[in-house]
């Protein structure tokens, strides 16, 4: 029998209509978890770097985290993988929800796509009955419109449903995949499902998934539990206001949006605004939240509820997910009740919250500086946020600039020219950022935005501090109860690590320190992503339920293989090479490998190239940031080498790692 | 003949609608409870508590397995409470022929809330940390009544199904057998 998974995938090829349930390897899930991990293993498997987005045999995988659908606590995410149109990357959303559970509960681990539909479908999976149906009449329909129409006709209250919106339908390159609460959002997932013809996904599970050892399981469920309410009690102090309890973060619930507003720049990632969140804006936007917001909701099985449905006066119902409580209104320097009105369009639609408030503010800064003139925005309105709607739509639609904003800020500068690019200021690796632009460089930060394949920083951030806390006491009662780190270490960084002086930012905390720290962030991201953990409650935040010391014994319980602490490593390590080969195949390399420009105001060159260096060093890659041979063997990825060899990426002989290099290396991770 | 009357703790789950964020974390632990061996597997499908759902007309109501029923009500009715549309269903907790909820999924046999007999507390409402499921006892006194078995519910469910001469059929062929 299969623990925690099911065992099979379900394969289906849109252009000939053919599906098959396919039983997976055991072995495989031992090697690489399930969910990021086995979507990686596919995709290295059956898309050659020469196949692009929109390529027929491009795969769009649905994955489902391994432990999805037992009951530990917030495992619910759907991991979908591709190849992104707008970094030409792989694409490794996430969504919340409800939707991998349902799947895992119908008898399948992941739905894989390959081919092209000749007509709009949508697909329907009952148990053990999977039907490709005609979806014509959903044709530019809302993605939540469309969730609620396919249950509807298929008569099943209970289906969870991922859909498109006319975002995906038109391939825009930062359009998303809407379920739930929940969305796939990044890296323009929904534009290659629209490409395959696939309106929606529509699941309903009547079975069982099991759990290898069950009294062990629950009792670790339990932990986790406890530990969820006693942290809903005790705040963590001296950090702001959705660090300092669990979720992904609250925004819903929480209405002080000071640290937000006046920290992250508005417009075109550009005005930082210090004193903007006055008395009056807090009763303004408390009251528009208090008058929308009509419940504060959660995914599956999780106490955390941080979602909300809005219902803004006149328009439908819809859930709102985290920061894009803010981005609309930030990019338009408008207020919360503009954001939250036109977040209702944009959901519907089906796009990026982060990338496309940006477009838009890019577009009109193009506008504003003679790049683009007024012909380009024919019958726009005068009025601001009416330009943000006009924008949406013509995005949407792709009619006029449209069509190329649809492409993303980087793409569509490119297309622009005349000096536009410098407009495109806010992208690392062709992909849209928060709007953060700060003062001095923070060490940990540099390599997260450099290296970070999820090309997102809250999906690599956390665990750590953020920033030096001001007093040693403050940092000396952080540490006493901080049983997550990996080793105590961590703890010491943390200790010695002032806001001001010597052992302040950019220097401290010293490269090796820094690597240490990124590459434990990082694990932790990644474990959750092929476990199908919520970041809200574990990598993303200070001191979570689940952590490097319990998860292994979540996977030894629930999936029933031995399991430890350096077995976890390094299958994750395992897994998040393979994402680095996939890349580095796809012609990733050092030079895409650095934030914006104007993320800092401080800079220091000499000091990022050692930072880098380290880091790669530390990684097992080499000065291009390519997995070398011995590190690429020490993870059983042999074929991995063998692959980049033959295609002139790796040398037969070169790059083993200097031994200064590996001492670092062994030190930190013993 | 002794008193038919007795003493009797009644638990009574108090359900806030206005409280549930809908995760069903109460259907899931509900199935797990009652796997066999205890917490093996997870299949909402089998859970004695259902969350009737519909998040964009904010309709959250957990309903409890009760009694089986042969038939389905005649004509079913709709509540308007504050605005909200409800099915009479919502708040019915009969298993009944009308519905899949509160019925095994491969055997179609009822489904009923046993209040997870021998925990301290159910544990749905263990597991709903926003409080809208609460529990509360209270003494009340009660005509003694023998509690049908699950084994005789199901029974009788078969036989509504089948007919009792197949199913004294069936049990004769396989005792036979064994």
């Amino acid at each position: 029998m299969r623990y925690a998974e099911t065992g099979f995938n379900l394969e289906i090829d849109l252009t000939r209509g053919n599906i098959e349930r396919v039983a997976t390897d055991p072995r495989d899930t031992e090697l690489y978890l399930g969910g990021l991990g086995t979507n990686a293993k596919i995709l290295w498997d059956r898309v050659p770097p020469d196949i692009d987005a929109f390529s027929p045999e491009n795969l769009l995988i649905f994955g489902t985290g391994l432990l999805c659908g037992t009951t530990a606590t917030g495992c619910n995410r759907t991991i979908v993988t591709t190849i992104s149109p707008q970094t030409k990357l792989m694409a490794f959303s996430m969504m919340g929800g409800y939707w991998a559970p349902e799947l895992k509960y119908a008898g399948y681990d992941k739905v894989i796509l390959r081919g092209k539909s000749p007509d709009l479908v949508y697909l329907w999976i009952n148990n053990d009955k999977v039907e490709i149906r005609d979806a014509s009449h959903l044709q530019g329909k809302g993605a939540i419109e469309t969730a609620e129409l396919i249950k509807k006709e298929l008569k099943q209250p209970k289906a969870q449903v991922s859909a498109i919106g006319l975002a995906g339908e038109n391939r825009v390159y930062y359009a998303t995949v809407e379920q739930g609460r929940s969305s796939a959002s990044r890296g323009g997932i929904g534009a290659v499902m629209g490409d395959k013809g696939v309106k929606a996904i529509a699941v309903r599970g009547t079975q069982d998934i099991n759990v290898a050892r069950p009294a062990e399981f629950m009792a670790l469920c339990y932990e986790v539990l406890d530990y969820i309410k006693w942290r809903e009690d005790n705040p963590i102090p001296g950090v702001i206001p959705i660090l300092a309890i669990l979720g992904s973060p609250q925004e819903m619930a929480i209405h002080d949006e000071k640290w937000h507003t006046e920290n992250f720049s508005w417009g075109n990632a550009r005005l930082r605004r210090k004193g903007f969140w006055t008395e009056e804006v807090s009763d303004e936007w408390l009251e528009t939240m208090t008058k929308a917001r009509t419940r504060l909701i959660s995914c599956y099985n999780c106490p955390v509820a941080c979602g909300a449905a809005i219902s803004m006066p006149g328009l439908p119902t819809y859930m709102m997910k985290c920061f894009t409580k803010l981005t609309y209104t930030m990019a338009a320097m408008s207020n919360l009740e503009f954001g939250l009105t036109i977040a209702q369009r944009a959901t519907e639609y089906g796009v990026d919250g982060y990338s496309t408030p940006q477009v838009m503010a890019f577009a009109l800064e193009l506008l504003e500086n003679g790049i683009l003139t007024d012909k380009d925005f024919p019958g726009m309105p005068q009025d601001n946020e009416g330009r943000f709607f006009y924008l949406l739509d013509k995005i949407v639609n792709r009619e006029g600039v449209g069509d190329i904003l649809a492409n993303g800020t980087h793409w569509a500068a490119e297309e622009i020219g005349n000096g536009a690019d410098a407009y495109a200021h806010n992208n690392i690796k062709k992909h849209e950022q928060l709007p953060l632009k700060l003062s001095m460089l923070n060490p940990i930060y540099f390599l997260m935005y450099s290296t970070g394949e999820k090309i997102n920083i809250t999906q690599i951030e956390g665990q750590f501090p953020q920033a030096a806390f001001p007093k040693r006491e403050h940092r000396e009662k952080f540490v006493t109860d901080w049983f997550q780190v990996p080793d105590d270490r961590f703890k010491q960084y943390f200790l010695d690590w002032e806001p001001r002086g010597e052992n302040s930012n950019p220097y401290y905390p010293t490269p090796e320190m820094a690597c240490d720290i990124v590459d434990w962030q990082e694990r932790m991201h990644y474990i959750d992503d092929a476990l199908g953990m919520c970041a809200g409650l574990s990598s993303f935040h200070l001191k979570p339920p689940y952590h490097i010391h319990n998860i292994p014994k979540f996977l030894s319980a629930g999936a029933g293989f031995d399991m430890d602490e350096d077995k976890l490593s390094l299958a994750a390590k395992r897994y998040r090479t393979l994402v680095r080969a996939i890349n580095i195949r796809r012609g990733l390399r050092r030079k895409d490998e650095k934030p914006p420009e104007d993320h800092w105001k401080k800079r220091f060159p000499e000091l990022e190239k050692e930072l880098l260096d380290t880091y790669y060093k530390f990684k097992g890659w080499n000065n291009e940031g390519i997995p070398t041979k011995d590190s690429l063997h020490e993870l059983g990825l042999d074929f991995v080498s063998e692959d980049l060899i033959q295609r002139g990426i790796l040398a037969a002989g070169e790059d083993t790692l200097s031994e200064e290099a590996s001492a670092i290396s062994d030190r930190q991770q013993n | 003949m002794s008193d038919p009357k007795q003493k009797k703790t009644i638990k009574t789950i108090k359900i806030d609608v206005d409280k549930c964020h809908g995760c069903r974390a109460c259907e899931m632990i509900c199935s797990a409870f009652h796997a066999e061996p205890k917490y093996s597997s997870n299949n909402p499908a089998r859970a004695r508590i259902r969350v009737i759902r519909d998040p964009l007309r904010d309709v959250y109501v957990p309903v409890y397995a009760g009694e089986y029923t042969v038939a389905e009500c005649a004509g079913r009715d709709k509540y308007t409470i504050e605005g909200k549309e409800y099915d009479e269903c919502s708040f019915c907790r009969a298993s009944c022929p009308s519905r899949e909820d509160f019925k095994e999924p491969d055997s179609g046999l009822p489904l009923k809330c046993d209040m997870c007999e021998g925990e301290e507390e159910p544990l749905c409402v263990k597991w709903c940390t926003v409080d809208a499921l609460v529990v509360e006892e209270r003494e009340e006194e009660v005509e003694e009544q023998e509690e049908q078995e699950d084994l005789e519910v199901g029974l009788e469910s078969l036989a509504d199904k089948y007919g009792m001469d197949k199913i004294l059929d069936a049990v004769a062929r396989l005792s036979k057998k064994n």
